[in-house]
């Protein structure tokens, strides 16, 4: 090493040195620790008793955790593509020659700043069984079908029916999609417009276009939205639990994984079986994530490699 | 050819017509949250709904800070957490990101990936034993654990500087190495001024982060008077039980009012911002 490598070193090592030792403190620490947690009991008022895989043993027969592992995955299945799409289509629409396009991008993007609680108390007004909105408005056309048919349509219960309150979750994040619309309207606008423009003249229409060019440049896009949902959803917890009032929903109908988690370390203080439920999550998502940099190493166009 | 004409304007207007309905959808719930804080409590329960209150209650709002007892106390609380973790955030990210781009490093690199690696995971994994730290250090029931963490540098906010620094050309650094100045002189220098938007936003992003913060204060703050207003809002939720909807959609259009209030002067930083961190290098 040269003089100036050495230098250079040294000073590089010093500017990061801040996030080194958040990285030491907050990541690399935690992770161990709550890894030696998951093996142990452990209610933080005493010591930790190593109890080696029981709490994971313990997890695989727990009912209750079942059903937020249910939960959640529900939740990321439907929340993740509908809000992928949603956003997409926006952002489409969005770059297609249109005036006011500034506006619209700010309405679309205003709700994705309204902070989490807020999020969750207007939804759950939006929500409500008898008054609220959602259902004011799907009365409409019930009531024309029921006029006609004979039949009995009437809007749910959302968030105190358990059959429906996890669609209304779904529902209520989708309001906040604003964020990927505007990464996904960035991505559209750094598309090459040549390519457009030689499809046309090769006689390509609006579907050919957009499944030949925008979808294959953009995937990189896609693909970081796409990470961004999976590990957003999978630690689900303020909107539901500020909508639930501190709870779970009718039926546990909306405990999450991050739900239960949060109840067993700071409910019932059972630190241990917290840690393991944690390190389940982030399996999953670990898993996830692999599974769809793995895809897209197939699928995703990366522009000059 | 006119047939064609007229097709292209019929899809501009089908265009417009999707972004009408679904600019509707986005904007509705806002307007219904505002509409309801000045309503009466009988007319919020009124089917069909009605839109414009009878008589406009703003004393809605003066009720929905006094009931919620702290309001004022809240709102200090949670501007006091917002500036201290924004003042550590540039300046730790700022920091790092600068020794991620300007500075040639053998295994510069491979350290970057494993800051990025680090954002995925989940803060709920973490979150015991880094409780314990805290509570060791004391740090339970103070601001401390809401705040110091922003002055190691987030994973995300060094990524975003890590973008805006190298897009600045390299002989700039180069000239004023060939001066004399110093690494850190450069940095605070040469650098930073020419990257104040950049740093615009993650103070902003960095401010709405703590803002909105609900898990963060549920589990580290322990007495009412020391709630921030996304706490105090929760806990006046669960409290009204979910009768006194006028209260509480006013209460909530507060906590919502100074975000607004800085998007609207931060626009164009805001979804700069937002747009480049999809962006990747």
């Amino acid at each position: 090493m040269t003089a100036s490598e050495r230098r250079n070193l040294r000073n590089g090592l010093l500017f990061i040195s801040p996030w080194v030792l958040g990285f030491l403190v907050f990541c690399v620490y935690p992770v161990l620790k709550s890894f030696y947690y998951s093996l142990c009991d452990y209610s933080i008022l005493s010591p930790e008793v190593f109890t080696g895989w029981q709490n994971y043993v313990d997890l695989a027969g727990d009912e209750v955790f079942w059903t937020a592992v249910s939960n959640t995955l529900f939740f990321a299945v439907f929340a993740i593509p509908l809000g992928l799409l949603l956003s997409l289509a926006l952002a489409v629409l969005l770059n297609s020659k249109v005036g006011g396009r500034g506006v619209f991008r700010t309405i679309f993007f205003l709700p994705s700043l309204v902070p989490m609680v807020c999020l969750a108390v207007l939804w759950q007004w939006m929500l409500n069984g008898d008054v609220g909105l959602v259902n004011d408005a799907l009365r409409i056309p019930m009531n024309a079908i029921n006029s006609l048919l004979g039949s009995d349509l009437r809007p749910p219960n959302w968030l105190s029916d358990a059959r429906y309150a996890k669609w209304g979750l779904v529902f209520t994040v989708m309001w906040g999609v604003g964020n990927s619309v505007v990464i996904f309207l960035a991505g559209l606008q750094d598309v090459p417009t040549h390519l457009y423009e030689s499809a046309e003249i090769d006689g390509a229409n609006f579907r050919q276009k957009l499944w030949h060019i925008t979808l294959p440049t953009i995937s990189p896009v896609i693909h970081f939205n796409l990470i961004m949902g999976l590990i957003g959803c999978f630690q689900v917890f303020a909107v539901p639990y500020v909508m639930t009032g501190g709870g779970e929903g009718p039926g546990r109908s909306l405990l999450f994984l991050a739900t239960y988690l949060y109840q067993n370390a700071f409910e019932f203080w059972n630190m241990g079986y917290a840690c393991a439920i944690g390190f389940v999550m982030f399996l999953i998502i670990l898993t996830l994530t692999l599974l769809a940099n793995k895809l897209s190493e197939r699928h995703v166009f990366y522009a000059g490699k | 050819m006119p047939a064609n004409k007229r097709s292209i304007s019929i899809s501009t207007l089908l265009v417009y017509l999707a972004l009408g309905i679904a600019a509707l959808m986005f904007l509705l719930p806002l307007g219904w949250m505002v509409s309801t804080s000045l309503k009466p409590l009988n007319e919020t329960m009124s089917v069909p709904p009605r839109w414009i209150p009878s008589t406009i209650r703003w004393e809605n709002y003066p009720e929905a800070i006094a009931e919620m007892r702290y309001f004022w106390r809240y709102a200090a609380n949670s501007l006091w957490i917002c500036v201290l973790s924004v003042i550590g955030t540039v300046t730790s990210s700022a920091l790092a990101a600068y020794g991620f781009s300007r500075i040639e490093w053998r295994g510069r690199d491979k350290v970057f990936l494993l800051l990025l690696a680090t954002m995925m995971i989940p803060f709920p994994v973490v979150m015991v034993p880094i409780y314990g730290l805290f509570k060791d250090l004391g740090w339970i029931g103070t601001f401390k654990p809401l705040w110091v963490p922003a002055f190691f540098a987030s994973a995300f906010n060094v990524f975003l500087l890590r973008q805006f620094f190298l897009g600045l050309p390299r002989d700039i650094s180069e000239a004023a190495r060939m001066d004399g100045c110093s690494e850190f002189g450069i940095f605070v220098r040469i650098i930073l001024p020419l990257c104040k938007p950049a740093l615009l936003v993650v103070a902003l992003f960095q401010f709405l982060y703590s803002w909105n913060d609900f898990l963060g204060p549920l589990i580290y703050l322990t007495d009412q008077r020391d709630f921030t207003l996304a706490l105090g809002l929760q806990s006046f939720q669960s409290q009204q039980g979910g009768t006194a909807w006028h209260h509480l959609m006013a209460a909530s259009t507060l906590v919502l009012l100074p975000v607004m209030i800085l998007f609207f002067f931060t626009q164009k930083s805001f979804i700069e911002g937002i747009a480049t961190s999809g962006s990747k290098q």
